[in-house]
C-alpha cells in the first residue's frame, strides 16, 4: 500500500497543486491572487506533463555512447509551449487588472460587484 | 493506407490570417484605412479558399490532408479536413468576413482610434485560432489554438465601452483558462497511454485501452473542459456578459462562430478521436450530455425571457441553443446529428444576425433595453426587418434555417425512441416565441416613446446593413433551398457515427 502511495508520488503532488490553486481561484476575492491560483493550477498540469516523459534508467535526450535509454523528450517541448500559453494568458490578465483598477479603483471582487449593483440602481 | 489528398489549402486557412495579423499594425502606419482593408481581404480571401476546399472534399476524395515541414502523421502535425470540418471553416470564414465588413463603422464609433490596428490585428488572430481549431487533426495542436482563439477573444471583449466589460473579460479569462486546462491535462492523459497526439492515429490505437482508468479520466477531462469553452449549461456562466459588454462588431463573431467551434471540437473529440460506441456503452456520457443539454435548452430560454437588455436576451438564448447542438449530437444517430451540424450553420447566421442588428441599433440609437425597442419599427425598417425574420427563424417558423435544423433535431429523437425531448424542443420553441414575439410586438405595434421619436429615422449606413441583410437573408434562403447544407451536414453525419446507426 506505501508503495502503491509512494510510487506515484509524482501524481499525487500535480493533484494537492492543482486543489491549491483551484482553492485559490474559487475562494480569494482579490483578483492578483486569482491569476497566483490560475498559475499554481497550470503548473502543476507542467509537472505532471514533465513527469511522464521521465523513462526509468533513462538520460537526458542527447545523443550519447554511454547511453542505452533515453527520456522521451516529447512531452517537454509540448509543455514548452503550454508554458509560453500561461505567460500569455497572465499578462493578459495582469493588464486587464490594471485597467480594472482604473475604471473601478478597486482590485477586490466583492468591492465590484457592490459598485456595479450600485451603478445599475442608479441607471434605473 | 492509400495515398491521400495532399494540398496546401488547409495550412492557408491560418497561414493567411496569422500573417495578415502581423501585417496590420504595420500597414495601418501608412495609411488608417489599410487596417480594416487588410482584415476585409484576409478572411474574404480565406471565405473562398474555405469555399474551394469544402467543394474539393464533398465531391471528391472526402477527405484532404496537409503535413507540415512534409512530416508523415503521426510524428508530424497534420492537418485534415473532411465535410465536417470543412463545413465549420466555411462558416467560421463567413461570418468573420461579413462581420469584418460591418466592423469599421462600428469600431469607429466604439473604440478609440489610437487602438483600432490593435483591434483588427487581434480580430485577425481571433479568427486564426478559430480556424486552426477546425482544420487541424493533431490534438495538442488543437489546445494551442484554443488558446490562440481564447486570448484574443478575452482582449476583444475587453475593450467594450463599459467598465464592466474588463470584470466580464476577466471572468471569461479565468474561467476559459480552466477550461483550456482540463483539456490539457486530458491531452497529458491521452498521450501517456497511447504515445501519439494525432487524432487518426489515437482513434486507431484507443479502443483496447477503453476500460483503462486513465482513458477515462481524459474522456471526463475533455468534456468538462469543452463544456466551459462552448457554455454548456450550467457552465455557461462566463458567456452572457461577455457577449453583452463586448464592442457590437465582437459579439457577432464570438456568438456565431465561438461557441460553435467549441461544439465542433465536443463532436470531434466524441465521435473521431473515440468511438461513438466508448461514448455509449463504456460510459454513459451521452446519457449524462443528453440531460445537460435538455436541461440547456429550457433554462437558457426562460432565463431570456427574463432579461431586459437585448445583447443579454440573445446571450441567454445561445445558452439554449448550444443546447440544441448537443443534443443532436448526443443522440448518436445520423438524423440527430444532421441536426446538430445544421444547427451549429443555422444558429450561426440567426444569432449573428440578431448581434449584427443589435449593435445596428446601438450604433444609430444607443438603445440597449429590449423596452426600447418599442415603436422602431417605423424608425429603422430594415434593420428591424433582419431583426425580426432573424427572430422568427429563432422560433423555427417553417420557411426558415430554424425550422429545418428543428425537424432533423425532432426526427433523431424519434428515430432513439425518446419522445420526451420533442416535447422539450416543442417546448423550448414555445418559450423563443414568447421572448421574441414580445420584442416584435414591441417593434411594430407599439408607439415609440419621446426620446425616440426626436430622433431622425432611417437604417444604419449600408456598410452595416448590408452584413446584416445578408445573414437575416441567409436565414430564409437555406430554409427553402435546405438541400445544399442538408447534403453536406448528412454526409458529416454519415462519416461520425457511421451509416448503419
Amino acid at each position: 500500500m506505501a508503495e502503491w502511495v509512494l510510487g506515484r508520488y509524482n501524481y499525487w503532488i500535480y493533484v494537492a497543486l492543482m486543489m491549491i490553486g483551484f482553492y485559490a481561484i474559487v475562494a480569494k476575492p482579490n483578483l492578483i491572487k486569482k491569476i497566483i491560483g490560475v498559475n499554481i493550477f497550470q503548473t502543476a498540469v507542467f509537472l505532471f506533463y514533465i513527469s511522464i516523459g521521465k523513462v526509468s534508467g533513462g538520460t537526458a535526450p542527447i545523443v550519447w555512447e554511454e547511453a542505452t535509454r533515453y527520456d522521451n523528450p516529447i512531452p517537454h517541448v509540448l509543455i514548452l509551449t503550454a508554458i509560453v500559453v500561461s505567460v500569455s494568458t497572465t499578462a493578459v490578465a495582469f493588464a486587464l487588472i490594471i485597467r480594472i483598477k482604473e475604471r473601478f479603483g478597486t482590485i477586490e471582487e466583492d468591492q465590484i460587484r457592490d459598485l456595479g449593483r450600485r451603478g445599475e440602481e442608479v441607471e434605473s | 493506407m492509400n495515398t491521400p489528398d495532399i494540398t496546401p489549402l488547409p495550412l492557408l486557412m491560418v497561414v493567411i490570417p496569422l500573417v495578415s495579423a502581423l501585417m496590420t499594425p504595420i500597414l495601418a502606419r501608412i495609411h488608417r484605412s489599410l487596417a480594416f482593408l487588410t482584415v476585409q481581404a484576409a478572411t474574404i480571401t480565406s471565405f473562398v479558399l474555405a469555399c474551394i476546399l469544402l467543394d474539393r472534399v464533398t465531391s471528391g476524395s472526402g477527405k484532404v490532408v496537409y503535413w507540415l515541414g512534409n512530416w508523415e502523421p503521426p510524428y508530424g502535425i497534420e492537418y485534415s479536413v473532411d465535410a465536417l470540418n470543412g463545413l465549420v471553416l466555411v462558416l467560421v470564414a463567413f461570418v468573420a468576413a461579413v462581420v469584418s465588413v460591418y466592423a469599421p463603422k462600428s469600431v469607429a464609433a466604439e473604440i478609440e482610434a489610437s487602438k483600432h490596428p490593435f483591434f483588427y490585428a487581434i480580430y485577425l488572430l481571433l479568427f486564426t485560432g478559430l480556424m486552426g481549431i477546425v482544420v487541424t487533426g493533431d490534438i495538442f495542436n488543437l489546445y494551442v489554438f484554443v488558446e490562440i482563439s481564447s486570448l484574443s477573444g478575452y482582449s476583444l471583449i475587453a475593450m467594450g465601452r463599459r467598465r464592466e466589460a474588463l470584470t466580464a473579460s476577466y471572468n471569461y479569462l479565468i474561467l476559459g483558462t480552466i477550461g483550456a486546462t482540463f483539456i490539457l491535462l486530458g491531452i497529458g492523459h491521452l498521450y501517456m497511454m497511447t504515445g501519439t497526439l494525432n487524432m487518426a492515429d489515437l482513434a486507431r490505437l484507443l479502443p483496447p485501452l477503453y476500460h483503462s482508468r486513465v482513458i477515462l479520466t481524459a474522456f471526463a477531462l475533455f468534456t468538462v473542459g469543452l463544456s466551459i469553452k462552448l457554455a454548456l449549461f450550467p457552465l455557461h456562466v462566463w458567456m452572457p456578459n461577455a457577449y453583452t459588454y463586448a464592442p457590437s462588431a465582437v459579439s457577432p463573431l464570438l456568438a456565431a462562430t465561438g461557441t460553435k467551434v467549441g461544439a465542433y471540437v465536443l463532436i470531434r473529440v466524441m465521435f473521431t478521436v473515440f468511438h461513438p460506441n466508448f461514448d455509449v456503452q463504456v460510459i454513459p456520457a451521452t446519457r449524462i450530455l443528453l440531460v445537460l443539454a435538455a436541461v440547456a435548452i429550457l433554462m437558457g430560454s426562460l432565463l431570456a425571457i427574463a432579461q431586459s437588455n437585448i445583447k443579454r436576451m440573445l446571450a441567454y438564448s445561445s445558452v439554449g441553443q448550444i443546447g440544441y447542438i448537443v443534443l443532436g449530437a448526443a443522440l448518436v444517430n445520423r438524423t440527430g446529428m444532421t441536426g446538430a451540424l445544421l444547427h451549429i450553420v443555422n444558429h450561426a447566421l440567426m444569432k449573428g444576425a440578431l448581434f449584427l442588428a443589435a449593435g445596428a441599433i446601438v450604433y444609430k440609437t444607443g438603445i440597449e433595453t429590449v423596452e426600447g425597442l418599442k415603436g422602431l419599427g417605423r424608425k429603422m425598417p430594415l434593420t428591424m426587418a433582419a431583426f425580426t425574420v432573424a427572430s422568427l427563424s429563432m422560433i423555427g417558423i417553417p420557411l426558415t434555417v430554424g425550422f429545418v435544423s428543428k425537424w432533423y433535431l425532432a426526427l433523431g429523437a424519434l428515430e432513439a425512441g425518446m419522445w420526451y425531448l420533442v416535447i422539450v424542443i416543442l417546448v423550448s420553441s414555445g418559450l423563443n416565441a414568447i421572448y421574441f414575439w414580445r420584442v416584435i410586438d414591441w417593434i411594430y405595434f407599439s408607439p415609440p416613446n419621446e426620446r425616440l421619436e426626436a430622433l431622425p429615422a432611417g437604417d444604419a449606413p449600408w456598410s452595416m446593413m448590408g452584413p446584416t441583410l445578408v445573414m437575416a437573408a441567409l436565414c430564409v434562403v437555406l430554409g427553402v433551398q435546405a438541400q445544399w447544407p442538408v447534403g453536406i451536414a448528412e454526409q458529416a453525419a454519415a462519416l461520425l457515427v457511421g451509416g448503419g446507426r
